[in-house]
């Protein structure tokens, strides 16, 4: 159902993971997948892996909700896995009648598992430790260099606050509609292909008509309110980093250096 | 005509995250055909969330519904039907308005259940002269018409379907004060003239109290009381403790009780009090003659 929608979500807390500044946060989620993409042999992942079980730990959130979100990963992973198994050159180490699977093939199949669980794994426990508009007012700190260069980061990074605060609403709002067109007979999650096409046509249009008028309403509220854009507009909470900050970015980074010592050490390993 | 009747029925939402809420607890009523249900409760209290349940839109986590005796989530098959006997008007349903003709958007239900042209006119019709608008609406566009003319729209489009239940859901919610009588009487002639069983929700007892035969009173996901109007109003402390207002004419009547003046108890329209002071002058005129 469309309420199981997690990806986005945020779920408060008071855990060290978060009350990170997010603009640290974000450097450190991205330095995180470099870690996993640097890694070129299996035990380089391992810094990437402890890294990202220990923030979930430490973060409070409970493993099922990041196993919530990798589900709709499954049929992914599994069609790469096979793509990747049997569509790569090598020598053969494995045959089984005409299939034969060389080793290369295997160890880029475990890592791109591997990869793509803790990718999704890892940026789900950014949005679920820090709230949409944390996430923008950091976006929007860090890309602020741009501004130099004449680029609309304030409306941007604006425009991305109000798109995230509404994405629960638009949610709440498609569910209403869908039970109400359904309590009319809709067929919704029975009936034929074209039936449903058409059923979604019954959910599209209202939800269409409310987003337009819910826009014009909100701009005239923010112009009510005098809102012209950047110019002259501080803020009430103001982004602070502190020690915690600074000890969890030399962390990430002495994690990174790691993975490229392993690189180094394990550049021959053959596992079998 | 359709019996609903619960059975240890809960619903909680969002089992197994942090947001997890258990909406309804331990609901066990039975709705008998052709009465006029008024349901209360603050927001909140879990009012809308079951009657999601009567038409089958949410499944319970656990305990059972039976319509006419018969567990409705025993053959899935079947829901549809059930939501064609049920018909459910969810609130501000205006927005759930989507073709380009009030007819063509009042037929999408009676067009569902697979009925011909001939009678999803019929139905159309009827439906409108309902919730009393004319019929020459039946070619505008639903979009142009005013708040409460969409409402009434919305509201035809589940009458068309002539179900055996019908359930408004908060159905005068934002409107002004006479749009909020003009609903209201509709909804009552309706019932009268067709015989259903309506169930109506509000958080206002004030509005709710002057047409209901019986008050569903809902307090934290739990049926607080099950009775006739008259009845429920004994307890009118007790509602007004857990928040919900009672009508004004019964406040008057409750002071001017503690203040030694009894003019009689569980009053709640103006009508009946105005008798009622009537009579309880008159007495007081012959003892002082
Ligand atoms: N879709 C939903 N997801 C999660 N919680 C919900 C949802 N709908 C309602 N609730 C919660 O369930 C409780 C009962 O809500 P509801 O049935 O809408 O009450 P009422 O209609 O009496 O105002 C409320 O606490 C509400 O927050
Ligand atoms: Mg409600």
């Amino acid at each position: 159902m469309l309420k199981d929608i997690t990806i986005g979500q945020y779920f408060p807390g008071q855990s060290i993971v978060h009350r990170l500044d997010p603009r640290y946060k974000i450097i450190i989620t991205l330095t995180y997948i470099i870690m996993l993409f640097a890694a070129a042999k299996i035990p380089s992942l391992i810094p990437g892996v402890i890294f990202a079980v220990t923030a979930l730990i430490l973060s409070r959130i409970p493993f099922s909700l990041i196993g919530k979100s990798l589900k709709p990963i499954i049929p992914l992973i599994i069609f790469t896995t096979i793509l990747n198994l049997f569509l790569y050159d090598g020598d053969p180490v494995i045959k089984i009648g005409f299939i034969e699977i060389a080793y290369d093939a295997i160890e880029t199949s475990i890592m791109t598992i591997i990869r793509v669980i803790f990718l999704i794994a890892g940026t789900s426990l950014l949005t679920y430790t820090t709230s949409p508009i944390m996430l923008t007012d950091a976006i929007e700190s860090l890309l602020a260099p741009l501004k130099k260069i004449n680029f609309p980061v304030h409306d941007l990074a604006m425009m991305m606050t109000i798109a995230l605060r509404f994405i629960p609403t638009i949610i709440e709002e498609t569910d209403k509609i869908m039970n109400a067109q359904k309590a009319r007979g809709a067929n919704i999650e029975t009936g034929s292909l074209a039936q449903r096409a058409k059923a979604m046509v019954t959910i599209l249009i209202p939800l269409f008509v409310s987003a337009v008028k819910r826009a014009g309403e909100l701009a005239l509220a923010m112009e009510c309110r005098c809102y012209r854009g950047d110019v002259g507009r501080t803020r009430m909470k103001q982004l602070k980093s502190g020690a915690k900050d600074y000890i969890a970015i030399i962390l990430t980074m002495a994690f990174l250096a790691l993975v490229f010592v392993l690189n180094f050490a394990f550049r021959n390993l053959e596992l079998f | 005509m359709a019996t609903i009747r619960t059975e240890n029925l809960n619903y909680t939402y969002g089992i197994g995250t942090p947001f997890e809420k258990t909406a309804i607890n331990n609901i066990n009523i039975e709705i008998k055909p052709g009465s006029l249900v008024g349901i209360i409760g603050h927001t909140g209290s879990g009012k809308s969330t079951l009657i999601q349940h009567f038409n089958g839109l949410l499944k319970p986590t656990s305990g059972k519904i039976y319509i006419d005796d018969v567990d409705i989530w025993e053959n899935k098959k079947n829901i549809r039907d059930v939501r064609f006997k049920v018909g459910l008007v969810f609130q501000y349903p205006e927005y759930q308005i989507f073709e380009d003709s009030v007819f063509r958007d009042v037929a999408f239900g009676p067009k569902n259940m697979g009925l011909d042209e001939e009678q999803i006119k019929q139905r159309v019709t009827n439906a409108l002269e309902s919730v009393g608008l004319p019929l020459s609406y039946l070619d505008r566009s639903p979009f142009e018409l005013s708040g409460g003319e969409k409402r009434r729209v919305a509201i035809a489009g589940v009458m068309a379907m002539q179900p055996e239940v019908l359930i408004l859901d908060e159905p005068t919610a934002g409107l002004d004060p006479r749009g909020r009588d003009t609903v209201f009487s509709l909804i009552k002639d309706y019932h009268k003239k067709t015989q259903c069983t309506v169930l109506l929700v509000s958080h206002s007892m004030e509005d709710i109290a002057k047409y209901a035969d019986t008050l569903l009173v809902m307090n934290n996901s739990e049926v607080f009381c099950y009775d006739k109007t008259v009845s429920v109003f004994e307890k009118s402390e007790e509602i007004q403790q857990m928040g919900l207002d009672v009508p004004q004419i019964t406040r008057v009547f409750n002071e001017l009780k503690k203040r030694g003046v009894n003019i009689g108890e569980e009053i709640y329209t103006v009508n009946y009090a105005k008798k009622l002071v009537l009579e309880y002058l008159g007495k007081a005129g012959e003892k002082s003659c």
